[in-house]
């Protein structure tokens, strides 16, 4: 088998696996106790937070530990919109968000804020000039993902932090950086972030862990109330294993973001360059994008054809994100970037990282080959 | 701007007399070792300063560490060009170019020719150059009295020196060219900033700090060697004693006279200061002492306490408010440590109700009471243990193993 799901989730560096029992077995000593177990413990997150702050060329006091993306995502949006609720009730995001963000502001809807989803174009990309004249006085959270994780578009982080930054510069801008990070270059200040997202397991960490870069002067709102644990940000007790281990992944990430670059992105071009050559195949993807990801859509074949097809030839790849993949409606994201509804039901993600070699391409471009043309003449013609 | 060397002006010492050439050399052995991670740049030694030649290096950072050197009064940053009139004034032209000036601000330039055979003198040059910034900057007004902004210009054979920032240092005395002193350091605000103020002042400082187990934490001894340790970014070392005082302190609350406690603790403080500075050779004991910011630092009670000792006792900070200290404190970078919440031994067994006005017999006849009180001070000097940090040392302390495996993270 070999694994081309990496957007879903990435096999863990060994030496993340090393750290994680390691730290597991030895320092199962509570962080808030007094004792030395306690202490040690303590000193772990400690060097940890400044690890993981060192990759993001941040404060260390500006990090906090979190279940991972989807429970960051729910801290930076529902947190930012209660803490400054007194400021405004309006929230500006796209139509391509991942659902930890989409659906935090669907539910932010129902108890009274006003969103507004702002579309993209035909490469799924925001336009800065509609983040200018979305954000108003009372707008008080602009959340905007760098990477799309089922398209890889990327978005002009830099012209959409200034446009949010000029039109209020109260407004918090919020960037959901789990599919960018170790991928593409992390320019938290160019970008004017106030908070970003991260997920460990996304970047060869371990699951149930990750990051949420708060800059100094934010405050949220916490969802999680008890302990004092962050400052009262994020009450329980800190997951230890998965903090050293996530500052580890964090610092092998981003130190490998060139070699990725480069290496994956030759895999990612030479693929795209194949599916071009095939009449039947549509690309969702574009050379802009981030180096790991190609969408492609099958016209007239649902994506779980193909994907279960490959899966005989021992490729593993994706329908949509993983997260909404078990639900049977068409993409979101590939509708709101002007795809048809057969070309939004028919799509493919293939995404890749540095334990995927040239040889294995090949591979995957021959099963692509075989199973396209023996689907071919069963596709349906208007399928939706 | 990219700056060709950096000036270094020394301070008062300058006017030591015999002593000059010591302090200086002190001084230059000191800036030589904080410019140890910059291989590149070099430094020439003259009357009263030093140049450092910055060679490519990073002359911001370079600025930063030779701000904590004791001894220099000032840094400018310097652009050299050959000395050529017409380059001098191009020079000068992109100098302030880059300088933020603001309508009327007051300027004046100040030539000196230390190459006498370049054809115009000082008093000239100050009009050649002059004249010609005044016509490209019309903001600037021309003030002999107190300018604004002074635009130096040095003439010599090898090229000529052109400067105007000049960057406050820390001044005072060259490291250790006052002699050693015994600094007692708590983990509070005051006796950091104390032990900095001796320092600067030209005093070798060994700390001193009594812990009580299991009264206080080893967080709190932690926490003080973290102190020191910053301390020894400003001479590059220091010498930690850290002094078991437990046995001590629970003997004094046998006596029934608890409004006395803390006056008993100093002065067995003191006694074992005395010892340790006998022991390495320091003539003096320096405190935090802030006159009468607590029961034991009022008059009364300074009186006592300091009859303890026959040292000199420095209190570098006698007259100063708290919120003097406590700025200082948060520029020499103890401040954010000071206020971690720990014990340490002085907040503990506080009476309710110190006394402000300690009874010398009194104080005398308990101490005379207590008949083990000399062995304890000598066996609480003989436990000592005395550690020497560096700005790059890592303090764990009582421990086996290294809590921080670095191929961890």
């Amino acid at each position: 088998m070999v694994y081309w799901d990496h957007a879903a989730s990435t096999p863990p560096y060994d030496e993340v696996i090393q750290t994680m029992a390691e730290v597991m077995k030895k320092h199962y000593g509570n962080p808030s106790s007094i004792h030395r177990m306690g202490e040690d413990a303590a000193k772990l997150i400690k060097r940890a937070r400044e690890v993981c702050a060192a990759s993001l060329g941040v404060k260390p006091s500006e990090i906090v530990w979190t279940s991972g993306a989807t429970e960051g995502n729910n801290m930076a949006i529902k947190g930012a919109a209660m803490q400054y609720a007194g400021r405004g009730k309006h929230i500006v995001t796209t139509s391509i968000e991942h659902p930890s963000v989409y659906d935090s502001c669907l539910a932010l809807e129902r108890q009274g804020f006003e969103v507004t989803f702002l579309p993209v174009d035909g490469k799924g990309r925001v336009d800065p000039a509609e983040v200018a004249s979305a954000v108003r006085k009372d707008t008080i959270l602009v959340s905007v993902m760098h990477v799309n994780n089922e398209t890889g578009a990327v978005q002009p982080l830099e012209e959409i932090g200034r446009a949010v930054k000029e039109a209020n510069p109260l407004t918090v801008f919020h960037i959901d950086g789990v599919q960018g990070f170790g991928k593409l270059p992390v320019r938290l200040e160019a970008w004017r972030a106030d908070l970003y997202t991260l997920s460990a397991h996304k970047i060869r960490g371990p699951k149930g862990t990750g990051i949420l870069y708060k800059r100094e002067g934010i405050s949220l709102h916490p969802l999680l109330t008890g302990g004092k644990q962050e400052s009262g940000m994020r009450a329980g007790t800190e997951n230890i294993p998965g903090i050293v281990a996530t500052a580890k992944a964090m610092r092998m990430a981003s130190e490998q973001t060139e070699t990725f670059m480069a290496r994956v992105g030759a895999l990612r071009d030479e693929l795209m360059a194949w599916i071009r050559t095939q009449p039947c195949l549509e690309l969702n993807s574009f050379e802009e994008g981030a180096p790991h990801i190609v969408n492609m859509s099958f016209p007239g074949m649902k994506g779980e054809v193909l994907l279960h097809s490959l899966e005989e030839h021992g490729a593993l790849v994706s329908t949509k994100s993983a997260c909404s993949s078990k639900t049977a409606e068409p993409s979101k994201v590939l509708l709101a970037m002007g795809r048809s509804a057969d070309a939004a039901s028919s799509a493919v993600r293939i995404s890749m990282g540095l334990t995927n070699t040239h040889e294995e391409l090949q591979q995957l471009i021959r099963a692509l080959s075989d199973a396209v043309n023996r689907l071919q003449p069963l596709r349906q013609e208007g399928m939706n | 701007m990219k700056y060709d060397m950096l000036l270094l002006r020394f301070g008062e010492l300058t006017l030591k007399g015999r002593n000059r050439n010591r302090f200086e050399n002190t001084v230059l052995k000191h800036v030589k070792s904080v410019l140890r991670p910059f291989p590149a740049a070099t430094i020439q030694k003259e009357y009263g300063r030093l140049y450092i030649v910055i060679n490519g290096e990073d002359s911001e950072s370079m600025i930063k560490e030779l701000k904590k050197v004791f001894g220099l009064y000032s840094v400018s940053p310097v652009i050299v060009c050959p000395s050529e009139l017409d380059a001098i004034v191009e020079t000068s032209t992109s100098f302030l170019k880059q300088m933020p000036l603001k309508d009327g601000t007051t300027f004046k330039v100040s030539a000196r020719r230390v190459w006498k055979k370049f054809p115009y003198s000082s008093h000239e040059m100050n009009h050649l150059v002059g004249a010609p910034l005044l016509q490209e900057f019309e903001q600037l007004k021309i003030s002999m009295k107190d300018p604004e902004l002074e635009l130096r210009i040095e003439i010599r054979e090898t090229g000529t020196y052109i400067f105007c920032e000049v960057i406050p240092a820390a001044g005072g005395f060259p490291r250790g060219s006052n002699g050693k002193a015994m600094l007692l350091l708590s983990g509070g605000i005051d006796s950091p900033v104390a032990g900095y103020s001796a320092m600067r002042r030209g005093l070798e400082v060994e700390a001193v700090h009594f812990y009580s187990y299991p009264f206080t934490s080893r967080k709190a001894k932690e926490k003080v060697m973290e102190l020191a340790k910053v301390l020894s970014g400003y001479s590059g070392r220091i010498k930690i004693h850290l002094v078991p005082f437990t046995e001590i302190q629970t003997s004094f609350t046998t006596v029934g006279q608890d409004n006395l406690i803390i006056t008993l603790m100093r002065r067995s403080m003191l006694r074992i200061a005395t010892m340790l500075a006998e022991r390495e050779g320091a003539l003096a004991i320096v405190t935090g002492d802030s006159l009468g910011q607590v029961a034991s630092q009022t008059l009364p009670s300074m009186n006592v306490i300091g009859r303890a000792t026959e040292l000199p006792l420095l209190r570098p900070l006698v007259t100063m408010d708290k919120n003097e200290i406590m700025d200082i404190a948060k520029q020499i970078g103890t401040y954010d440590l000071s206020i971690l919440p720990y014990e340490d031994c002085c907040t503990l067994f506080v009476p309710k109700s110190p006394t402000t006005n300690p009874n010398l017999h009194v104080v005398e006849r308990i101490e005379a009471s207590l008949e083990n009180l000399p062995t304890m001070l000598e066996d609480a000097v003989r436990r000592t243990e005395s550690v020497v940090l560096t700005p790059r040392s890592v303090i764990e302390t009582d421990r086996d193993e290294e809590t921080i495996q670095e191929d961890w993270f």
